[in-house]
């Protein structure tokens, strides 16, 4: 038998080549957090070609959002990327305010960066801890959970809310600080420090993390900017784009922050980044907290920012401006246009039209996952199978934001 | 604190650096219908035919280098074709709205294509950046807006028995789609 196949020239190598196989993964895999379905064809354990289907978390969004008066689109945003819901609040409202031409109160301003922040500190929270707890790191899953559950104590004293924040209103906030809440921050993060060092400890330097990680997933800096990658992807690559920095919004042209970059734009280069933003986020919160102005927090133009419930139930003119605003809801100018803040994942743009009615003729969000997602073919073809749960964790798909 | 009403409408104020190279270098080339700086977000409308030859120029240019295609959309102006002085007559219906972005130079600029009711047919720039691949089956998706040359135009967000497309204004929000099982 031997002496035959070497006459023929056997080849051991083509003889014991599997035929491709191809097997659904998905769209309720243990394995990734985020509804989703890879259609994938194996050959053995390589990746040979990946189909990626989303929309399993489509809500109509936008039809949603032509439905409703232009603040009742708050509730809508919350659930986008539901991991730092204040974000998409942040982004919508100053997209109308664009639209409009007012500016907030500076003390708004403040509010709006920091709450930002910790709604940043919160996704990235999640997409760490769970990208670990994905490849088997239970314990520095929970010890991530423990910080965004006091982060998020923190930030349901604020407005009442733990997930779905729905704080920010077009030309204001729903309320202001409560009392002692500078004594919990301090308190929180001195906590949330501990958490991120021990964190720190228990993967940065871990072998089987490592291996995982380091050189899966990689994109180079050209093929990211092609496929529209924004935020700790693409900063991953070395492209030091971050909204806050080159398009200044709120009061970050104020605050003294770095923007972490990557080398190789591989997994563990996004994984590093979003480390690092987390201590920049802290430190901008701090930074806030400590430059907060005392002042209004909303417009003083009840066209815009409804009346307060005590004097519109005490006085006429603002209960009439309070029906006009439940009713008709506001008239925002004809106009279109375009507002981005920096996402958690990367950047979030809102793309208004109003046509001068109560409700918006178009409310479009420009979802930095749904880039991401598109590129993940491209990211792990040819690479292992085992090799795809830590990319897809780092691109960090939230099913809320992809499908809208 | 309210802008005045021109500086709103983007009008009277001369215009940004980008603006003004767009213009001259497409406006002698026929493809221009419009131009303005609302709310700052310099806006250019151009022929559905020349979109090719129009994003091939911003992303080549040397001084404007849009080298990323941030977004893309459709609006559906139907009963609002007011809004933009120019729809009405093109007779056009939807609007193909991209945002691009310079990395480099650190600078925006959105495109708009007015397509009409009877041919929503507009080129596909996914041979300019690849990453208009998804952002092109969206907008087909929840639009029904063709884009010609698209590799694989299929649904993205809703399921292929899907009838119609749902963001458009004459498609009703209580509207019901009848239920169907696992596909494979």
């Amino acid at each position: 038998m031997k002496e035959e196949n070497r006459e023929k020239g056997y080849d051991f190598h083509e003889a014991s080549r599997t035929e491709t196989m191809t097997i659904n993964m998905g769209p309720s895999h243990p394995a990734t957090h985020g509804t989703v379905k890879f259609f994938l064809t194996l050959d053995g354990e390589t990746i040979e070609d990946i189909d990626v289907e989303i929309g399993y978390l489509h809500r109509a969004f936008e039809k949603e959002c032509e439905a409703q008066k232009w603040n009742g689109v708050f509730p809508y945003t919350d659930r986008l990327d539901y991991t730092a819901s204040v974000l998409n609040n942040v982004g919508y409202a100053m997209a109308a305010e664009k639209l409009i031409g007012i500016e907030v109160p500076e003390r708004c301003q403040y509010l709006r960066t920091m709450i930002s922040e910790m709604a940043r500190m919160s996704g990235h929270y999640t997409n760490v801890g769970a990208g670990a707890l994905e490849l088997g790191a239970l314990t520095a899953f929970i010890y991530f959970i423990e910080a965004r559950e006091l982060l998020w104590d923190l930030i349901e004293s604020v407005c009442g809310a733990r997930l779905t924040h729905n704080y920010v209103r077009i030309g204001g906030l729903t309320n202001d600080l409560p009392d002692g809440f500078r004594e919990n921050v301090k308190r929180v993060f001195a906590k949330n420090r501990k958490l991120w060092d021990d964190f720190d400890i228990m993967l940065t330097k871990n072998r089987i993390f490592l291996d995982r990680m380091r050189d899966t997933g990689g994109i180079s800096q050209k093929d990211a900017i092609a496929w529209g990658f924004t935020g700790p992807c693409l900063r991953a690559t070395g492209v030091p784009y971050d909204v806050r920095r080159a398009q200044p919004y709120l009061v970050y042209d104020r605050m003294n922050f770095d923007i972490p970059v990557g080398t190789t734009g591989d997994n563990f280069d996004r994984y590093l980044v979003r480390m690092e933003e987390i201590k920049q986020s802290m430190s901008i919160v701090e930074q806030c907290l400590a430059q907060m102005p005392e002042g209004p927090i909303n417009v003083d133009d009840a066209r815009w920012r409804m009346p307060s419930k005590d004097d519109s139930s005490t006085r006429m003119e603002p209960l009439i401006f309070h029906f006009k605003q439940v009713i008709e809801g506001p008239s925002i100018p004809v106009g279109e246009a375009y507002q981005a803040v920096e996402g958690a994942n990367g950047e979030l743009g809102y793309y208004l039209v109003s046509n001068g009615g109560g409700k918006p003729w178009k409310c479009r969000v420009r979802p930095p996952s749904f880039a991401l997602t598109s590129a993940l073919p491209l990211l792990v073809k040819g690479s292992l199978l085992a090799d795809l749960i830590p990319t897809f964790d780092m691109i960090n798909l939230i099913g809320g934001e992809c499908d809208r | 604190m309210e802008m005045n009403e021109e500086k709103r409408r983007g009008q009277g104020a001369s215009d940004s650096e980008v603006l003004a190279r767009t213009k001259a270098v497409l406006g002698p080339m026929g493809v221009m219908i419009h131009t303005h700086s609302q709310h700052g977000d310099d806006t250019l409308v151009a022929h559905a035919e020349d979109v090719l030859k129009v994003m091939e120029f911003l992303r080549d240019d040397k001084s404007l280098k849009f080298d990323m295609m941030m977004d893309l959309t459709v609006v559906d102006y139907l009963g609002a074709e007011e809004v933009h002085p120019y729809l009405k007559p093109m007779n056009a219906r939807f609007e193909v709205v991209y945002h691009l972005y310079s990395v480099e130079k650190n600078h925006r600029i959105r495109v708009k294509v007015p397509l009409p009711e009877d041919s929503p047919y507009v080129d596909s720039v996914t041979g300019i950046w690849v990453g208009a691949d998804w952002f092109e089956r969206e907008a087909w998706d929840l639009y029904g807006v063709m884009f010609r040359g698209h590799p694989n135009l299929k649904r993205i967000l809703l399921y292929e028995d899907f009838v119609g497309h749902p963001l458009r204004k004459d498609y009703g929000k209580m509207k019901r789609q009848p239920l169907i099982g696992p596909v494979n």
